[in-house]
């Protein structure tokens, strides 16, 4: 019971952002538990990622190997549940990533120990933990609470803690471990990494982006919205589910799997609001969202809002620009 | 290839005001309408697309009442062989719950694939699929956007974040969780469903499966739904098309964009 575990989460050559949202939260449940903050290292040999995680952490706790240099879930998982079973750590984050998703539910299962995935927030009440999740894609929040157990699993949403540029800087002790002997036998062979975001255009240099999401309701209503955007010098861009679509290529895509952008002004037509999407343009200097559903999360993001058919806004902006 | 899939039937929530119950764990769910939860329709497309390739079976799994049924009906319409739904009682289910049912259930079947979608739009959780998957001793992969399998070995595409995929390779039999876009799903008709209504559909009653207590206990328990909290959130701009688009002009041009 005698620490609270992150899992640093890296990729080519990098320690990725949200392994130290996850220290800068887990800080923060050290404070109110009174324990001490162990991050977590699994990765190739001589990286120098323990040396940038010891400035976040009380210690670093390093396995080193080639086999561990990409995310393998055989090899992290069996790792990750000895560590678990000898330290009995109170909590072990995890982040909500593609990596996260695949590790957390089996190490959860593995270890017995319970995991509530994708929070926001991370409470202490009682001497247990708290946790506040998004349901309903945004619409509705709930506090979830955990059967009584020696340890707690939690999968942290990217972007849930922004670290402030001023959080003061720790010098944790670096301990090397060695990779178990008998590590498991890996069922899967990592073969590459494919940039999807290359292509014609690059979003994430455009000053003003028109964009388009689920409401765009017809790959035939794409047209209009390009036309407006053409007309006005815009770049178009979109939200997931046209992508998935096939009706524009991925190198349009705004939000988390695809590119964040920091244009001027982003002009989101359709577009729901999901947190992958506003993810990618926490960057926008002022962003105006145009959609039917009054409810709909992107206003809450969004600086000013139309709550209206978005053709009918599209075609008007259309007239008012070419009487201009 | 024999291919189980495991769906999930949600309420669709886009567009509507939701309400919480009178016990704030909750939501009201008499007027909403349901469907096939969207990464799972996904899952069903990809079974029925591998298995018309390789040959084989594909099964569709839901735990749920009777009500639940039409999206097994809708799997089968669009080319599952057989459905299979559990029924839960009126037992309070979780993450880690479902994931045992369903592993109970699945273990003596026969496959080499099982799909799940990645998350549900209702409880956005994305954690059942690879409980199972761990319950089983399956490889697993999660947020797969390609699955190309040969042999004993799959070619797996897994999307991560900022633009970037993994390809590698995984044995079989696996487990993946799949992400939406990776195929198009195919258009059901009403007349499809009627029609698979001939097709195989198995109730089993969770009792009969001979879980344990410990399996059947809930390790996280939602203790309150609540509405986002205020924010300031956008200024509304209101009135008809055309002044609502002056407005919008205005408002751009004089954030220092020219149009």
């Amino acid at each position: 019971m005698g620490q609270i575990c992150v899992v640093a989460e890296h990729r080519k050559g990098e320690i990725r952002e949200i392994t130290f949202e996850m220290l800068f939260k887990a800080r923060a449940l050290c404070r109110a538990f009174s324990l001490p903050l162990t991050a977590l290292l699994l990765a190739g040999k001589d990286t120098g990622y323990a040396d940038d995680l010891a400035r976040w952490a009380d210690r670093v706790v390093v396995f080193e190997d080639d086999r561990l240099e990409t995310f393998n879930s055989d090899l992290y998982k069996d790792i990750l549940n000895r560590v678990i079973r000898a330290d009995r750590p109170f909590m072990t984050l995890i982040g909500h990533t593609s990596w996260g998703m695949d590790l957390a539910p089996a190490l959860s299962v593995k270890t017995g120990l319970p995991l509530a995935t994708d929070c926001v927030d991370i409470q202490a009440e009682d001497g247990r933990p708290t946790v506040i999740r998004q349901i309903y894609s945004g619409k509705l929040f709930s506090r979830v609470s955990f059967k009584e157990s020696p340890g707690y699993l939690v999968t942290v949403r990217p972007g849930a803690f922004l670290v402030p540029d001023d959080t003061p800087v720790l010098e944790g002790e670096v301990m090397k471990q060695d990779v178990p002997v008998d590590l498991a036998e890996p069922r899967g062979t990592f073969i590459e990494f494919v940039d999807t975001g290359a292509g014609e255009i690059d979003i994430t240099q455009a000053d003003l982006l028109v964009s388009i999401g689920r409401g765009i309701g017809e790959e035939e209503n794409i047209a209009s919205i390009r036309e407006l955007a053409d007309r006005m010098g815009a770049t178009l861009s979109c939200s997931r589910p046209v992508v998935d679509k096939n009706w524009l290529p991925k190198f349009h895509q705004v939000g988390t799997s695809g590119k964040s952008v920091r244009p001027k002004i982003y002009l989101a037509f359709g577009i729901s609001g999901a947190f992958q999407h506003v993810a990618g343009i926490t960057g926008a200097g002022t962003v105006i969202a145009v959609n039917k559903d009054q409810k709909a999360p992107i206003f809450r993001v969004a600086d000013y809002g139309v709550a209206d058919d978005l053709f009918k806004v599209a075609d008007a902006l259309k007239e008012k620009l070419a009487g201009a | 290839m024999n291919i189980i899939v495991c769906i999930k039937r949600v309420p669709m929530t886009q567009e509507v005001d939701l309400e919480i119950d009178k016990d704030g764990k909750g939501i009201k769910t008499d007027a909403l309408a349901y469907v096939i939860n969207d990464w799972d329709n996904y899952c069903i497309e990809e079974a029925v697309r591998l298995q018309e390739t390789l040959g084989g079976s594909v099964t569709a799994i839901t735990i749920g009442s009777e009500d639940d049924e039409e999206i097994l009906r809708r799997a089968l319409a669009m080319g599952a062989d057989k459905a299979v739904r559990i029924d839960p009682g009126a037992r309070e289910l979780d993450g880690f719950v479902i994931s045992q049912v369903l592993a109970k259930a699945i273990q003596g079947m026969d496959y080499d694939l099982i799909l799940t979608g990645v998350q549900a739009d209702d409880d956005n959780s994305g954690m059942v699929g690879i409980m199972l998957a761990e319950t089983l001793a399956l490889s697993h992969a999660a947020v797969v956007t390609d699955v190309q399998p040969e042999g004993h070995i799959a070619a797996i595409r897994v999307e991560l974040e900022g633009g970037m995929d993994e390809v590698s390779k995984i044995q079989l039999p696996s487990l993946l969780t799949i992400q939406t876009g990776i195929n198009e799903p195919r258009y059901v008709s009403i007349m499809g469903i009627r029609k698979a209504r001939k097709k195989e559909l198995t109730i089993i009653p969770v009792a009969d499966l001979g879980l344990s207590e410990d399996d059947l206990t809930p390790r996280t328990r939602i203790e309150e739904v609540f509405l986002p909290p205020e924010t300031t959130g956008a200024e509304m701009i209101e009135g008809d098309a055309a002044s609502v688009a002056a407005q919008l002009i205005k408002i751009i041009k004089e954030k220092g964009v020219s149009i």
